[in-house]
């Protein structure tokens, strides 16, 4: 089985979060990179599936340079080769046109199943995988747990809202989001990491895939929340605040 | 004359609570826009839940058999014909599982972005400004849509208020889309829930519910001693129950539990919305957090900045001497 899976590279879940001078994004001079959450869980399912089925794992990032970094820690998880779309100006497409990207360099791989994470941590917009499915004409299917390979096909496990779930069939080639936290994410080995030096990645000049960047949705200005209620901060070391927070369960709140 | 069309969803027959305040928000919309609104269930028009959408002018009743079960593949073509002969200015529809699963590829058909999972529309001098979550919370963004049609939107849940259904009904037009079993490529089995449940949370008076921050699972007897001195259940974030620390009838949240205690105490939570879906209905929330931009400060009623090494302890020995 070839799987392609789509990582993006998301600021450090703990990063300070400053607003850039212009109001239009954050300031990323001190940030940290990684790996976005739900993508590390479908690089896993792919690796899963690979060692159960043979094949092929393919790593899909498109961002700046830096993106090479995750890309390699995914070839030294276990993938076998990484196309990076490059580009220091991805904020110029929307989500259609960073898909309209990925599906420019991938419409030769004749993959049989295309796996992203559900929603990325920073834009978080939850919308890519799906996009890129309807993008190359082939079915999906979303927030997924689990894959099983069938005679046919695939059979997945989807996850639907307050604790239920459903099992989805589905022929391939298919494209499917996945939901993060149903296995654990392995770690790469140090041997791993030696032999992601020698795996091929490609890269691709995301202006050399004649994608038309106009936008149909701009994101105008970012800003911090406005608080909804006016919290009671309670100040002083843990000691001072754990006793005012006492006399509030017990005079105010009246649970104590 | 443009129209703001609103998809709704059903359940038994009646449209969802988030469903009824997506058409809410397209009644916001189309008041400022001077548009007309319409309103779309999928469904038999014979059906009472249609007599909810009386705020609508012109009600659409999505029928046809291949729709019985929802399947990306049914819906996108059903709404996509339904939305080529309305040609409307908006779409509007609620931020839930199904419509994040079909709306972007409708969106795509279309030529267009779905701006997903919105919190406010904001209207000025023609042009709708709409605000959505950005880094789990943390920060807003303003967006847009740029030249064409149409704008598609999903809004969060309690976002925007339901309104009490109109008096007057709007007559209801039956929609038979043109499907064909063929196109449909996915078989989707009957929903069913996980392992029976052993907890109540929804009854528990006052809940100890943990986040990541409490950083390995050998720290939760800190949290498992502060609910024990307050009496409390204890309840947890999904990456705590993700990790196996606790079990899945523990976690709150849109794909866990719903809570609404007298006391809900949120340890090392950041406040995602997914979380705040499960317990904004509770009667007093108290945060602690070393984050004091941590997005449950934003619907905390009292509020420690601080670490919760240090914070739980002293509150945990600050409730039993309280107790004697
Ligand atoms: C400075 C800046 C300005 C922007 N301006 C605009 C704007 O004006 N209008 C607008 O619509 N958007 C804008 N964007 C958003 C940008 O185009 C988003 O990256 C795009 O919308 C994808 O959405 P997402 O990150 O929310 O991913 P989601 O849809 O949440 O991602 C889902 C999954 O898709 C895959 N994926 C997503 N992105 C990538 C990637 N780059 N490489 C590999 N896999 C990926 C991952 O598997 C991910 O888990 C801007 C972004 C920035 C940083
Ligand atoms: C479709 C979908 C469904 C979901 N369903 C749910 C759901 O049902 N329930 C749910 O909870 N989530 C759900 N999520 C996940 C949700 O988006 C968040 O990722 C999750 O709630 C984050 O959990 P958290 O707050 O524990 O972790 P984080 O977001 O990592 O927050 C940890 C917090 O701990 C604080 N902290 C760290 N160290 C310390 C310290 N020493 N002292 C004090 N504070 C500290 C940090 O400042 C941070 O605010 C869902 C997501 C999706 C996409």
């Amino acid at each position: 089985m070839k799987i392609i899976v789509a990582i993006k590279q998301v600021p450090e879940r703990d990063a300070r979060i400053r607003i850039d001078s212009a109001g239009k994004w954050i300031a990323l001079d001190e940030i940290e990179f990684r790996m976005n959450e739900s993508d590390a869980y479908a690089l896993e399912e792919a690796l899963l599936l690979k060692e159960a089925q043979g094949g092929e794992v393919v790593v899909l990032s498109a961002g700046p340079e830096r993106v090479g970094q995750t890309i390699r820690e995914a070839l030294a998880k276990g993938a076998d080769r990484g196309i990076h779309i490059a580009s220091d100006r991805l904020g110029e497409y929307d989500a259609l046109g960073v898909a309209r990207l990925m599906a420019a360099a991938i419409a030769d791989e004749q993959a049989d199943l295309i796996l992203t994470g559900l929603q990325s941590d920073d834009l978080g917009l939850g919308q890519t995988g799906v996009i890129l499915a309807e993008l190359l004409g082939i079915p999906h299917s979303s927030l997924i747990l689990k894959i099983e390979k069938t005679e046919v096909g695939i059979r997945v496990l989807r996850e639907l809202e307050d604790g239920w779930f459903q099992h989805i069939e589905m022929t391939t080639p298919a494209l499917l989001t996945i939901q993060s936290g149903n296995t654990r994410l392995r770690y790469a080995t140090l041997m791993g990491i030696k032999k992601a030096r020698s795996k091929d990645l490609r890269v691709i000049e995301a202006d050399a895939l004649g994608v038309d960047a106009a936008r149909c949705v701009s994101l105008d200005s970012v800003m911090l929340p406005s608080r909804q209620k006016t919290t009671q901060m309670l100040t002083g070391t843990p000691a001072e605040a754990a006793a005012a927070l006492v006399e509030k369960l017990q005079q105010e709140v009246r649970v104590l | 004359m443009s129209t703001v069309l609103v998809f709704l969803e059903a359940k038994s027959g009646e449209p969802t609570r988030i469903s009824l305040e997506a058409l809410a928000a397209g009644a916001q919309i189309a008041a400022a826009t001077g548009a007309a609104l319409a309103a779309a269930m999928v469904g038999a028009a014979t059906g009472a839940g249609f007599g909810m959408l009386g705020a609508a002018e012109q009600v659409f009743a999505i029928e046809d058999p291949l729709l019985a079960a929802y399947t990306a593949d049914g819906f996108t073509a059903s709404y996509a014909q339904l939305i080529a002969q309305v040609k409307p200015e908006f779409v509007v529809l609620p931020h839930t599982y199904q419509v994040r699963d079909f709306a972007p590829r409708l969106a795509t058909r279309l030529g267009r972005v779905l701006i997903s999972d919105v919190t406010g529309i904001a209207m000025d001098a023609g042009k709708v400004t709409l605000t959505r979550q950005l880094f789990q919370g943390k920060l807003n963004g303003q967006y847009h849509a740029v030249v064409g049609s149409p704008t598609l939107l999903s809004v969060q849940a309690g976002a925007f208020r339901a309104e009490a259904a109109a008096a007057t009904q709007a007559s209801v037009t039956t929609f038979t889309p043109n499907l064909d079993a063929a196109s449909i490529r996915t078989k989707p089995g009957e929903p069913f829930r996980a392992a029976a449940q052993t907890v109540d949370l929804a009854s528990a008076p006052l809940l100890v519910s943990v986040g990541r921050g409490i950083k390995d699972e050998a720290n939760l007897p800190l949290v498992k001693e502060l609910a024990e001195a307050l009496g409390a259940e204890l309840a947890a974030s999904r990456p705590i129950c993700d990790a196996g620390w606790l079990p899945m009838e523990r976690q709150v949240g849109s794909s866990g539990q719903t809570v609404a205690p007298k006391l809900y105490l949120a340890v090392g939570i950041s406040g995602a919305i997914q979380h705040l879906v499960g317990m904004k209905g509770s009667q007093c929330v108290v945060a602690i957090n070393k984050d004091e931009n941590a997005p449950i400060f934003e619907i905390a009623d009292y509020g420690i900045v601080g670490d919760l090494f240090e914070v739980v302890p002293a509150l945990t020995a600050a409730v039993r001497k309280a107790k004697g």
